[in-house]
């Protein structure tokens, strides 16, 4: 029952994030509406017994992600701090919605028309433990992921190095 | 008491779809930056209820997404800085303004 109740408030929190996050014209106010989107993001993984993915959530999305979307909000855009009002086409608008609108439906109808979801089993609320993700994570056998571990983090020091070149100022001489 | 895994198939749906509509209505770059983290949180969010709901014994749906996280953290470093050098560029920050490629 308290699942149930969790799970209701972490969508209405989520759900309205976003629907604010899309619509609001501040854009500041679109990056914290996009944190509190992740907080209810990372309030699911804990629901689903997941700690260590809702752990990673906060501490790279919620910490990193949104720091930067700030910086770089800062760095840009003075003027739409003071309240740009983008000038939205109506027609942008509608077309927006309306495929949205389509999109969403023929997902749920497909989703709903499916068989795999009455498979669902029954699972004990236990976290799965850290050993288990750890030796995941560095081992080399099947259903272990050195390998992707390595790239990603080779990965991601490519994409800092990357980063850092595209946007160095170039000096004029 | 077990939540069934059709709320949150229909929770990422809607977040993913709103998500989808913030990209094809933005037009500030950074705001459209911002659409597509929600579509990436709202398939991160299906990875992970499918793998513990369907699949309680495997771990596949957990290192999808934690792999997720750290691609999208990556993504948005990059997209961040070339966002910088448009704005340095073309002295603005929506797409209408960046045209120089065309034609």
């Amino acid at each position: 029952m308290g699942n149930i109740i969790m799970f209701c408030i972490l969508a209405v929190v989520i759900l309205g994030s976003a629907i604010m996050c899309v619509t609001t014209k501040r854009i500041m106010r679109a990056a914290t509406f996009l944190l509190f989107v992740l907080f209810g993001v990372a309030g699911l993984y804990f629901l689903l017994d997941y700690t260590y993915l809702g752990a990673a959530q906060i501490a790279v999305y919620a910490g990193g992600v949104t720091m930067i979307y700030v910086f770089a909000i800062q760095l840009v855009s003075k003027r739409t701090l003071q309240g740009m009002v983008e000038n939205l086409k109506q027609s942008r608008l509608l077309a927006g919605a309306l495929l949205s609108l389509v999109g969403l439906a023929t997902v749920l109808m497909v989703a709903m028309k499916n068989e795999f979801i009455f498979r669902a089993a029954e699972v004990n609320d236990v976290e799965v433990p850290m050993r288990t993700i750890g030796l995941a994570l560095v081992g080399s056998e099947k259903y272990q992921y050195v390998l992707p571990f390595e790239f990603i983090s080779l990965f991601l020091l490519a994409c800092i190095i990357g980063a850092l070149v595209v946007s160095r100022k170039i000096k004029e001489d | 008491m077990m939540i069934p895994v059709e709320c949150y198939y229909a929770l990422s749906a809607l977040l993913f779809f709103i998500g989808v509509y913030g990209f094809v209505t933005r037009r500030n770059l950074i705001a459209m930056l911002i659409s597509i983290e929600l579509v990436l949180n709202a398939v991160d969010i299906n990875f992970a209820a499918f793998n513990r709901l369907l699949f309680p014994g495997l771990n596949e749906g957990f290192f999808m997404t934690l792999f997720s996280i750290g691609v999208s953290a990556a993504e948005s470093a990059v997209a961040i800085a070339i966002i910088l050098n448009v704005y340095r560029n073309f002295k603005s920050d929506t797409v209408d303004s960046i045209s120089e490629m065309k034609n």
